[in-house]
């Protein structure tokens, strides 16, 4: 035995290890298939061996040739075998074979549930982090619904390392398994405030991803969103959060207005490329769902479109592009604003790039104007012409369609022009764009009636030359043309001059080679052909040329009726007999033209291609229905003869319908002609020329022949349209030249002083004429079409399952598969499954709650009943708020008062209502008007901090209630208790300059106030005075960041205080043995950081500076100074600004939401230190006294009962620091305990010195 | 969402492929093989976006390359990334593999397989969305690659 061991160690020795195979293949150049084929062999020999060792070195090898493509899904039960080795080296080995090879319909899949399972809860943290990793590539239905639970279960893991990676994972087990995200959802969203950032971007990561598919289920994230977008400093974080907002804005164009400030701010202040790109999209996208042109946004608009014409100018390749992206967005809703880069953007289309020319491409789009349409297209023919690979060339010809054709080819004045355009471009070799160019001759010969004559000579011009554009290559895609060539020249042949001509060529061998669809078409418009050229025959001459043709088509279409295309065939065969029994009247002398043409009479109209969808199914019809009875399954032989009866009564009555339709479809057809004859869809050259077209008699009187003695048509080697361009050039020229004259007659005659008009200026877009009087039929629709416009989504979409409203509270049913051995046991949370150890705040508090439950359950065993009933009650109240809160046009005030009148039933209400209400305070147009509506902002939360309350009094046995259902209600309302408060701030931020005078000031107002809860409490303010002179005032307000345990981010808002422009501010503290300002790299200790902006006279902003601090226990001071420059119009001077920045232990405090159960363990746990102060002859309301301690000093309310509330709060260096606030007679005595002392007993004291000011 | 990194050489060789997406071994020779063909034949002075890789995803997504000397680094992600933080990404990750190896050239790819394959591990964490940290990747890999002398490190 043992000597097997060392037989198979020592044989280990002489196994390839993968350098060995890399270096094999390296060195078998020629002939490395075969070398990799005997690797195989030797792999399959290792996998045989029960060396784990062995397995996972071969399983190495394998992933790698796997990697140069090579099928291994042979060993996918090996890769299985080397994933449960219990050495994480091999483990991980497996793993990543696994992530390389498996899929959906790896079969071996299932095998691995149970090992992953016990992988994820394994306690060394690399192995859950390798399972998450490799779970996430191979994920299937099945493991996603029976792994849902472990995986949440990781997202609170005590490592972020774990967090992260499970908060990741969650994405994909949602797209496998839909009816997991309800029930986690409530935890994600807690993972957007986790301390550690990794997890935290994690998380925004995946509800970003979440949010862009089905943006409307997550609209009432946008106020938390709002929160990280205006304190995060990572990029990455922000990028992703803009990117969001860009895709909810469409939504709610409220959150735009909303977003417009801080983003404008963002693009000032920052120095990031990607993130200032990133804003400036979004910017767009605001506004563009701000569509309503509001005045003010204009100054928004010119800043994109300024800022991206830095990033086209750039050198950087990748910014040009970019820029160019961007501009096409804002082109859609704001063209004026980006016409005026016409230069730069006609500049880059000669860049050597070609992504950048294709770029440049699409803005051209929207460039074009009536005035300048042929020299841009003349410029890109050009380009057509210069181009070397046909993907540029192509998609360069579909732009010229593209630009001719838009908006029902609005820009075009001269479709001659267009039509020899469109005859140039067949002469590209090569492209795959035949049809399209096919299609806009037939669309333009259709539906442009002057340019048919013009159209038709062109077309038989091809027609004779088709030799040209088949040439050598059959496949060759531009032989389309010659279907709408053939077609055209068919359809209006009595605009041909030579037709017989035309019929000739249509009928040469040499067709015969063209694809199918085409021959059929040269075969049917050959006969349409047939018929004009016999009217004109037997007109004049005495009959033979007329028999001549005849013979022609006999000795022609034979060829046709061979061929192998069953169209071609049978419509060759039916005209072939025709013109048979033609010949034969025509030798009986018979006149047969005018029946012949009776064949082809009648005009075709273009139809919308839309237009069937659009068919209204009519009323009474149901198209699902059976016609006729299902066949019964027993039905016998004796019945067949009766079904057959049946089944001809429809038959009866159907032409009946018809006929009655057909009168009906000519009452009609008379209403559409007077419909169309009021159209608006003419191009209206000027109205007065529009009178003169229908007054006149017809087409005749366009003036186009000189023009077509003008071209060479004959010759299609050579371009043609340029000839158009200088012969538009000098009829406009002659146009304006006509007009100047009239104008001075005009002038003369009428000598009043004002008749300045622009006579020399450029024209307008009005003054050009087209040169044929067009009208251009519009497409056919059916009467009393749908107006829908449905684009369908793909219905394979992933995301579409995930459409989910995750507002609603969460079902006994939704709750996610735990694996249990006892059944009958009450619902566990999910969190207490497999975590016993963890030491998360977050996971112990459920047993104990679960024990407090049990308590409370003897007690009121009896009024459960009731309160079920009640709860249900509640449940429907709060749908029926989601349904008015839901409402999008809900006026901002109003939701602001239901808010605040109705504020306890409220308090657990829907966050639509919530979001309504934090969108609704947005703009505040006056500053008379803003202290009311401070008042109201701040009005809900004394209510949400005692809504705890009332709610946990009758409400308390929630015991019924689930876990799960409980926790996620508990949450909402913290978050949107968080959400008020932030939201305070955010007013607080908007108008600072107001009253930044801080506590002392405002604080008066409630003198006296000590009844009721519905009392609104008195605006309050974070920001602080820092410093003031003449010149210049800082506010600032300081906060913990929460991404980082060592830093402080210091907001500042700087306010201009003179008459003079302020700029060059520089910033700068003298650094702490304890604290030290951030600066950029490669600044030195003492240098100052710039102020990235500059501030006019009254104008105010802000910046935010990060402080690194070591120790956060004691509070400090800083000194530092602002330096600045006051620039007047004479003279400029420098000044400079002492102050001292106050850090105190507050500021390292973050809100932190926390649950009582969570809550009582911590204290249960006796880590922490006590200490208590008491607050002598505080005259204010209790709610007042919570919230001020809550805005002022970070804190959330856990519980509150009466008089007495139990508060929490996080340092961010992790302290608990938990407070018992009581009150009586004016008398408040507040006990804490934190797990360091010193800290808690600052804290005190500035709680204390807070309401000592009061 | 990155759907696919793939590093190659300047003949097409895959040096390091990763998809996010299952698709079969030949599909993804195929896919390695029109990227390489889009990518090569640009100039190195030219913009690092392109769009119109037919076979993996549709116009939704863009292939973000850089070309360090003998290696291309092509992302494949969709709409939802940001194209400059994308290049953002892979200098990051090229300057984590150069950490790894010290000076890493394209040999460093070709022998240390698993290592390569271990430091797309950070890649691979974004596989499931992505979370990109910059401090946090090197931290990763330094982690992940003593790992491999000793399984059992105390976190970070």
């Amino acid at each position: 035995m043992a000597l097997k061991i060392v037989k198979g160690s020592i044989d280990r020795m002489f196994d390839k290890n993968l350098q060995d195979l890399v270096r094999g293949i390296r060195n078998h150049k020629e002939d490395e298939a075969k070398y990799i084929s005997t690797c195989i062999d030797e792999i399959k020999q290792e996998l045989k061996q029960d060396n784990i060792a062995v397995k996972a070195n071969a399983v190495c090898k394998l992933t790698y040739l796997q990697m140069l493509g090579y099928d291994v899904s042979w060993a996918a039960f090996n890769i299985v075998e080397v994933m449960s080795s219990s050495k994480f080296t091999y483990k991980r080995i497996g793993y990543l074979a696994a992530s390389q090879c498996f899929h959906e319909s790896t079969d071996v899949i299932m095998l691995t549930t149970n090992q992953i399972r016990k992988d994820l809860s394994s306690p060394n943290q690399y192995d859950t982090g390798v399972a998450l990793t490799g779970l996430s590539c191979f994920v299937t239905p099945d493991l996603a619904r029976d792994l849902a639970n472990d995986i949440m279960t990781l997202m609170s893991h005590t490592k972020p390392y774990i967090r992260k990676k499970a908060v990741l994972i969650m994405y994909k087990v949602f797209l496998k398994y839909p009816e997991s995200l309800r029930p986690a959802f409530p935890r994600l969203k807690e993972k957007l405030e986790d301390p550690d950032p990794g997890v935290q971007s994690a998380a925004v990561n995946v509800i970003c991803e979440l949010a862009r598919r089905n943006p409307k289920n997550y609209l009432s994230l946008a106020p938390l969103f709002f929160k990280l977008m205006t304190s995060s400093t990572n990029n990455w974080v922000l990028i992703k959060i803009i990117k969001l907002f860009g895709a909810l804005t469409p939504l709610e164009p409220r959150l735009g207005k909303k977003l417009i400030e801080p983003l404008t701010n963002l693009i000032h202040s920052t120095s990031a490329m990607s993130l200032l790109y990133e804003c400036v999209n979004t910017v767009i996208a605001v506004l563009i769902s701000l569509s309503s042109g509001m005045p003010n946004h204009s100054a928004s608009i010119q800043l994109c479109v300024q800022k991206l014409r830095i990033l086209i100018e750039d050198s950087d390749q990748n910014l040009k592009y970019l820029g160019l992206l961007a501009m096409s967005k804002i082109l859609k809703t704001h063209p004026k604003s980006v016409q005026s880069h016409k230069d730069l953007i006609l500049q880059c289309l000669d860049d050597k790039d070609e992504s950048i020319r294709l770029r440049a491409l699409d803005l051209l789009y929207g460039m074009v104007s009536k005035k300048n349409l042929m020299e841009i297209v003349k410029k890109l023919m050009l380009h057509v012409d210069k181009a070397e690979g046909t993907t540029y060339r192509d998609e360069l010809l579909t732009k010229i369609i593209d630009i001719c054709s838009q908006s029902n080819y609005q820009y075009i004045t001269n479709f001659e022009w267009y039509i020899s355009i469109l005859v140039e471009l067949t002469r590209l070799e090569g492209t795959r764009h035949g049809h399209l160019i096919a299609s806009q001759m037939l669309d333009v010969a259709i539906r442009v009636k002057a340019i048919r004559a013009f159209a038709v000579a062109q077309m038989a011009t091809l027609l004779d030359n088709a030799h040209l554009l088949t040439g050598n290559t059959q496949r060759n895609g531009i032989c389309e043309v010659l279907y709408a060539a053939a077609w055209i020249c068919g359809e209006f042949s009595e605009h041909l001059e030579n037709p017989m001509q035309t019929l000739e060529a249509m009928l040469r061998p040499k067709v015969a080679t063209l694809p199918g669809h085409i021959q059929a078409v040269y075969v049917q418009n050959a006969a349409k052909l047939f018929a004009t050229v016999l009217r004109s025959q037997e007109g004049n001459t005495e009959g033979t040329a007329a028999q001549e043709t005849s013979q022609l088509m006999i000795d022609r279409l034979p060829l046709f009726v061979q061929s192998a295309n069953l169209e071609v065939q049978e419509r060759a065969s039916c005209i072939l007999q025709l013109v048979k029994y033609i010949q034969k009247l025509q030798q009986k002398d018979v006149e047969v033209a005018e029946e012949v043409n009776a064949l082809f009479a009648g005009e075709l109209n273009p139809v919308a291609p839309k237009a069937q969808k659009k068919v209204p199914v009519p009323e009474g019809l149901d198209l699902d229905a059976w016609i006729n009875e299902p066949p019964s399954e027993s039905e016998s032989e004796d019945e067949k003869p009766k079904a057959i009866f049946a089944k001809e009564e429809p038959k009866h009555s159907r032409p009946r319908h018809t006929e009655v339709d057909e009168k009906e479809l000519a009452r009609r057809r008379e209403a559409r002609k007077q419909e169309q004859a009021n159209n608006p869809f003419y191009i209206k050259a000027s109205p007065s020329s529009q009178k003169v077209y229908q007054d006149a008699p017809g087409v005749e009187h366009i003036p186009v022949v000189q023009i077509d003695l003008s071209v060479p048509l004959k010759v299609p080697g050579l371009p043609m349209s340029d000839q158009y361009v200088k012969l538009e050039e000098e009829r406009r020229q002659k146009e304006r030249a006509e007009k100047k004259k009239k104008e001075k007659k005009k002038r003369k005659e009428k000598r009043s002083g004002r008749g300045k008009k622009h006579d020399s200026g450029p024209e307008s877009e009005e003054d050009i004429t087209p040169a044929h009087m067009v009208d251009i039929v519009t497409e056919e629709m059916p009467e009393n079409a749908l107006p829908s416009d449905d684009d369908d989504k793909d219905p394979n979409d992933p995301h579409k399952a995930l459409d989910i409203d995750l507002d609603k509270p969460l079902a006994d049913s939704e709750k996610l598969p735990v694996r249990s051995h006892r059944p009958t046991e009450a619902p566990k949370s999910p969190a207490e499954d497999g975590d016993t150890e963890s030491a998360a705040p977050q996971e112990p508090k459920k047993k104990s709650s679960k024990e407090k439950k049990e308590k409370k359950k003897d007690k009121e065993k009896d009024r459960k009943k009731s309160k079920e009933e009640k709860k249900k009650k509640k449940h429907k109240h709060e749908e029926g708020e989601d349904l008015l809160g839901g409402q999008p046009d809900e006026p901002a005030v109003q939701s602001e008062e239901t808010n605040e009148v109705a504020a306890p039933p409220t308090s657990t209400s829907a966050e639509v209502s919530d979001l309504d209400f934090w969108l609704s305070n947005a703009p505040v147009p006056s500053n008379s008007q803003e202290a009311a509506t401070v008042a109201a902002a701040a009005a809900p939360v004394p209510q949400e901090a005692s809504g705890t309350a009332p709610d946990s009094e009758p409400d308390e046995p929630k015991d019924t209630e689930t876990e799960e259902t409980k926790s996620s209600k508990h949450k909402k309302k913290k978050q949107k208790k968080e959400k008020e408060e932030k939201e305070k701030k955010k007013k607080k931020k908007h108008h600072h300059h107001h009253h930044h005078s801080d506590g002392g000031g405002d604080e008066s107002v409630q003198n006296g106030t000590v009844e009721e809860e519905e009392e609104p409490l008195p605006p309050m303010s974070n920001y602080c005075l820092l410093a003031e002179n003449s010149y210049i005032k800082m506010v600032c307000d300081i906060q913990g960041n929460l991404q980082d345990g060592s830093q402080v981010v210091v907001s500042v808002i700087f306010e201009n205080k003179c008459d003079s422009f302020l700029k060059s501010m520089e910033f700068n503290v003298l650094d702490s043995l304890n604290s030290k300002l951030q600066r950029p790299e490669g600044a030195g200790p003492h240098d100052g950081l710039t102020v990235p902006f500059q501030l006019p006279p009254g104008v105010s902003n802000e910046a935010r500076f990060v402080f690194t601090v070591q120790s956060i226990v004691m509070p400090q001071k800083l000194k530092g100074t602002l330096t600045f420059i006051v620039k007047n119009e004479d003279s400029s001077t420098h000044e400079k600004l002492d102050f001292k920045l106050h850090f105190t232990c507050t500021s390292y405090l973050i809100t932190t939401p926390c649950y009582s159960d969570a809550f009582a363990k911590l204290l249960e746990s006796g880590d922490l230190k006590c200490s208590s102060v008491r607050l002598e002859g505080v005259n204010m309301p209790f709610h007042h006294l919570l919230a001020r301690i809550c805005f002022h000093h970070h804190f959330s309310v856990v519980e509150r009962i009466d008089s007495c509330a139990s508060m929490y709060s996080r340092s961010i260096q992790g302290h608990h620091v938990c407070l018992l606030v009581k009150t009586a007679d004016q008398t408040v005595s507040i006990d804490a305990k934190c797990d360091e002392p010193s800290l808690l007993g600052n804290v005190l004291d500035e709680i204390k010195q807070t309401f000592s000011q009061c | 969402m990155i759907k696919a990194i793939l590093i190659f050489n300047n003949h097409g060789k895959p040096r390091l492929i990763r998809f996010y997406q299952y698709f079969a071994e030949d599909l993804q020779q195929q896919i390695i093989r029109e990227t390489f063909h889009l990518v090569s034949k640009r100039d190195d002075n030219v913009c690092n976006f392109l769009e119109g890789g037919s076979l993996i995803g549709g116009s939704d997504y863009k292939l973000i390359y850089r070309h360090y000397a003998t290696l291309y680094f092509v992302f494949c992600v969709d709409s939802s990334e940001s194209e400059l933080g994308i290049l953002d990404l892979i200098q990051v990750f090229v300057e984590t593999l150069d950490k790894c190896f010290e000076n890493v050239c394209e040999l460093d790819l070709i022998f240390h397989m698993d290592k390569g394959g271990l430091s797309a591990a950070p890649a691979r964490a974004v596989s499931a969305v992505k979370n990109m940290n910059l401090p946090e990747i090197p931290r990763n890999i330094n982690i992940g690659d003593i790992n491999i002398k000793v399984p059992s490190l105390s976190p970070f």
